[in-house]
């Protein structure tokens, strides 16, 4: 049986898709308050995304981590950038930085 | 832990000129002005700060710290 390649999976899926968000639960029932938030931002910028739930995988939990070498989740992608966490999400929502970085996606 | 001594904590860390920081004494919540962050991305700004508070966050001692809003002197002039 071949070893799985998770940080090829990650990479093949943060740059397949122009946004993803790794994160716990899905959009529609998010299991964690910043999971959540997350999701809620990137609705209100009317953005299209695809989401990977950490919670059924474990080695795309830990993957993850140290794909971004950032230690929480939630986790945001565009064009197979890391961009943050819902902190990092919520202050470039505030300052509007978030809704141009996804609009220019369309 | 007491938010005064977190903002303690974040001022020791790196040049500020304004820490504000609310919490209950398990989650705390920072606004954070230092000329550091001139010319970093935000991911680079929260990156750093967490990275000079590495060692009271990897002990627990600081247990969760949120980033409010990471700004340069210049942007969060009025």
């Amino acid at each position: 049986m071949s070893e799985r390649n998770v940080q090829q999976e990650i990479h093949d899926t943060v740059t397949q898709n122009p946004v993803v968000l790794f994160m716990k639960g899905s959009a529609s029932f998010p299991m964690c308050g910043f999971s959540a938030a997350a999701v809620q931002l990137l609705k209100n910028c009317d953005a299209q995304f695809v989401t990977v739930n950490v919670l059924e995988d474990q080695d795309i939990r830990q993957g993850i981590k140290d794909y971004a070498n950032w230690p929480t989740i939630p986790q945001l992608y565009i064009k197979g950038e890391f961009i943050g966490g819902s902190d990092i999400m919520k202050e470039l929502y505030a300052t509007g930085e978030l809704q141009q970085q996804l609009a220019a996606l369309k | 832990m007491h938010p005064n001594e977190v903002k303690a904590l974040i001022e020791a860390a790196l040049p500020c000129t304004a820490v504000e920081v609310e919490g209950d004494g398990h989650h705390f919540y920072a606004t954070i002005v230092s000329p550091a962050f001139e010319g970093l991305k935000l991911l680079d700004r929260h990156r750093l700060v967490k990275d000079r508070l590495k060692a009271k966050l990897d002990s627990g001692e600081l247990h969760a710290l949120s980033l409010r809003a990471t700004r340069t002197p210049a942007e969060a002039a009025p």
